[in-house]
């Protein structure tokens, strides 16, 4: 497979690689795909007291482009609100990474790993989560 | 020194030996006639060499250069035989019994027969890659005219029982097709100890020329064929169309270079792939071996490495060219069929790598591959969930995946 630059960037030089607490509460942990699909992604998020974002690990069983939507996305939610990261979709993934038609599914899932850490998150914090319903901000692209 | 990227993919193809090359020049620039032309020398000299590259590929597995049919490759020669044989053979019986781990160019026509209305039997395959001789004997009916099983797979390497299943095809009257592409020129293969009635060979895995390969048809009992191809009734009328001269006189430099030199060249890539294996099985753990642990290719070297994606490798090893069964490299997006066939679960078939250690490999190459291959497992690993998930000791098989 013949991949654009910016895969493999993210493929040579994965950004933010790595475990977070999955026990610490404000840690949500989205763990999304299957191995017998070949794909197997972690997002694991950070989320301090304001609803920020501050940080973000990933750890990846996939192709290139599966390792690089990964790690593209723990760039993009970090210094993000929670609501704010909800609206990252595949779409702005595939465009980024240039994805050939083929590896969309990879930057679809990227987006189940965002959407499955901060439901977890959310969940481990239902209380919490009351006092920081803010809009979302709309993305202008 | 060592010369980057190093080419370990021998099993999709090998790079032409420069002695093969040098024979086919002169069939390339002055001896350009046409062997079908009997008027002119251009012609006798064309047709004389192409006689004698006959010669040289039957020798290679012990027939006479007259049941040599020269195609396109082999998969015009697997094509030729199945539905050459079908439709001669057709008053005869409908049923033609082959395996599920074949090349491509069986089964897709194999899968066209059926909707033409023959019946197909795809008989399963062990753990290990091979068929059950019960199965085959199981599988034969009164309308069974034709058996199609390979020498050697080209992924897993596995070689099947050829003589065994020459045997009994031979006892039951049915015909016995052998895609032998994979092992011939690799390992000894013999027409006649085999019992083989027509087997398909190719010029570019024994290291001559892409667009060349051949169909050896028994004439002893004679075994028809229906041709594919109409025209000036080439090939005694089984191929027609103006012949490849240099392509043929390099098949059949590349036949003799592999006859006199195979016994040697075994040894040497059976003892490369053993080493390259041996370092891997060492410094990782979590490794499955695809294929027969000895009924194998000497140089062909298949191996699960569990939790890493087998495209994610390919790029992280780019400086060595082999291939992967994982269904990132396949636009089906499907884990290899043969892999599958073997009981191999998606989840490994998924990270597996083939090594194809051919005639210019080097010791020094195979040390450096088994040193950047472990490195780089291990660096993948470290991005793996799965296996930090094993070693936490949580077995993967009981998480519920949401299969997309």
């Amino acid at each position: 497979m013949a991949y654009g630059d910016k895969v493999l960037q993210h493929y040579e030089n994965p950004k933010n690689v790595g475990t977070l607490d999955k026990n610490d509460p404000n840690v949500g942990t989205g763990l999304v795909g299957a191995p017998a699909c070949g794909d197997v992604m972690r997002l694991q998020i950070k989320i301090s007291d304001d609803g920020k974002i501050q940080d973000a690990k990933f750890k990846t069983f996939g192709c290139g482009s599966a390792i690089a939507s990964s790690s593209l996305v723990t760039e993009w939610v970090k210094g993000k609100t929670v609501d704010e990261a909800m609206t990252i979709k595949n779409t702005h993934i595939a465009q980024e990474l240039s994805l050939p038609p083929v590896k969309i599914h990879c930057s679809v899932l990227a987006e189940d790993a965002i959407k499955a850490a901060i439901a977890d998150w959310r969940k481990k914090n239902a209380a919490k989560t009351q006092t920081s319903q803010t809009q979302p901000e709309q993305r202008a692209e | 020194m060592l010369k980057l990227p190093i080419y370990l993919d021998n099993n999709a193809t090998t790079p032409l030996d420069p002695r093969v090359l040098e024979a086919m020049m002169p069939y390339l620039t002055t001896e350009f006639g046409n062997a079908a032309s009997r008027s002119h020398a251009f012609g006798w000299r064309a047709e004389e060499a192409v006689e004698e590259a006959r010669e040289q590929i039957a020798a290679l597995v012990g027939g006479v250069g007259k049941e040599i049919v020269f195609t396109s490759g082999a998969t015009e020669s697997n094509n030729l035989a199945i539905k050459g044989i079908a439709e001669f053979y057709k008053e005869k019986g409908d049923h033609i019994i082959t395996c599920r781990t074949e090349h491509k160019a069986v089964l897709d026509t194999c899968k066209r027969l059926e909707r033409q209305g023959y019946r197909v039997t795809y008989l399963p395959v062990e753990k290990d890659g091979r068929i059950s001789m019960d199965e085959l004997r199981a599988a034969i009916t009164d309308k069974t005219i034709l058996v199609s099983i390979m020498f050697a797979n080209n992924e897993i390497g596995t070689v099947q029982p050829v003589a065994e299943i020459g045997a009994l095809c031979r006892e039951k009257g049915i015909l016995f097709h052998c895609d032998a592409v994979q092992g011939v020129g690799k390992l000894p293969f013999d027409v006649e100890q085999v019992k083989a009635d027509v087997v398909s060979i190719s010029a570019h895995k024994m290291y001559g020329p892409k667009g060349v390969g051949a169909l050896w048809v028994r004439r002893k009992p004679r075994v028809r064929i229906a041709p594919i191809i109409d025209g000036g009734g080439h090939e005694r009328g089984m191929r027609s169309g103006t012949l490849n001269v240099p392509g043929i006189v390099g098949f059949g430099k590349a036949a003799e270079l592999a006859r006199t030199e195979m016994a040697e060249e075994g040894l040497r890539t059976g003892r490369l792939r053993k080493k390259l294996q041996d370092y891997l099985f060492a410094h990782l753990d979590h490794l499955e071996l695809n294929g027969h642990p000895e009924h194998r290719l000497p140089g062909n070297l298949n191996v699960s490495f569990a939790f890493v994606e087998g495209e994610a490798l390919m790029m992280a090893i780019k400086n060595v060219a082999v291939s992967s069964g994982s269904a990132c490299t396949s636009a089906s997006l499907e884990p290899s069929y043969v892999l599958r066939a073997c009981g191999v679960s998606e989840d490994l078939a998924h990270t597996s790598i083939r090594f194809g250690i051919g005639r210019f490999n080097t010791d020094e190459e195979i040390d450096f591959v088994g040193r950047y291959v472990v490195e780089q497992v291990q660096k993948l690993r470290e991005m793996s969930p799965l296996y930090e998930m094993a070693k936490e000791g949580i077995d993967l098989s009981k998480i519920e995946w949401a299969a997309h």
